[in-house]
């Protein structure tokens, strides 16, 4: 298995450790711990990728939240998850009234074709959410 | 390896506009989990927050996990109420530091 794995290693072909996958917990559960005492409501949050990911090194994704970013209603953290990368988290953006629109931009690694799904907390203490099926033609070296 | 950042803004912004900024990191975001050609495991090395203050005011925060691409790019909005300095500070492992300064001049 070592050899085997070292072999891809050097055609860049990644391979993920049995331990890294029995570490990390289910999309569902990730997202149940970082929600927390709110339910995850469909709709108010965009997650934009491309559903067919040639090169999954750099995926741009942008997170926009349906939020007039007012003192009375505005977003005050948006969290992105995936579902099969060996750790859950992608990211998480602190926002506030300062930002005056609720749209943040980076760009990921997906190992697989997998779920992500991006949640937005708004100052009322909902959370929203949207979840995104991607299809990785070529995965990035994220793991062993 | 020289640390460089990146970050697009106006040069002028109108006043109560809504302006969005663009940073890049030169950074490996190594995760920790890659094999070498020898098939050594390569030392995580992951830049793990990002601050954005105007003056002393925090406007904009990041954590960053290993899934996030080499060289991380985040773009984000500020409504330009007033002038100031906006600070960029990035941190991570292995005591990671890096900041830039950018004037935020109103039109």
């Amino acid at each position: 298995m070592r050899r085997r794995t070292a072999v891809l290693a050097s055609l860049g072909i990644s391979v993920l450790p049995a331990s890294a996958l029995a570490a990390a917990p289910s999309l569902d559960a990730a997202v149940r711990v970082w929600a927390g005492e709110a339910t995850p409501r469909d709709g108010r949050v965009t997650l934009a990728i491309a559903e067919l990911v040639e090169n999954g090194n750099a995926v741009p994704v942008t997170v926009r939240v349906d939020s007039p970013m007012t003192a009375e209603a505005h977003v005050t953290e948006i969290a992105l998850f995936n579902e099969r990368n060996p750790q859950r988290d992608v990211v998480r953006f602190h926002l506030g009234l300062a930002n005056g629109r609720a749209e943040v931009s980076t760009r990921i690694r997906l190992a697989t074709s997998q779920q992500l799904v991006a949640l937005a907390r708004m100052n009322d203490g909902s959370v929203w959410q949207h979840r995104v099926a991607v299809l990785v033609t070529l995965a990035a070296c994220v793991e062993g | 390896m020289a640390t460089r950042a990146l970050i697009h803004l106006p040069d002028t912004v109108p006043r109560g506009s809504v302006v969005e900024i663009r940073t890049t990191l030169a950074h490996p975001m190594e995760t920790g989990h890659r094999r070498d050609a020898g098939g050594a495991l390569r030392p995580r090395d992951i830049a793990t927050r990002f601050e954005c203050r105007l003056d002393q005011t925090l406007i904009f925060a990041a954590d960053l996990y290993p899934a996030i691409a080499a060289n991380p790019y985040l773009a984000f909005t500020l409504r330009a109420d007033r002038a100031g300095t906006l600070h960029f500070l990035w941190e991570g492992d292995n005591g990671f530091r890096h900041e830039e300064r950018r004037p935020l001049a109103l039109a």
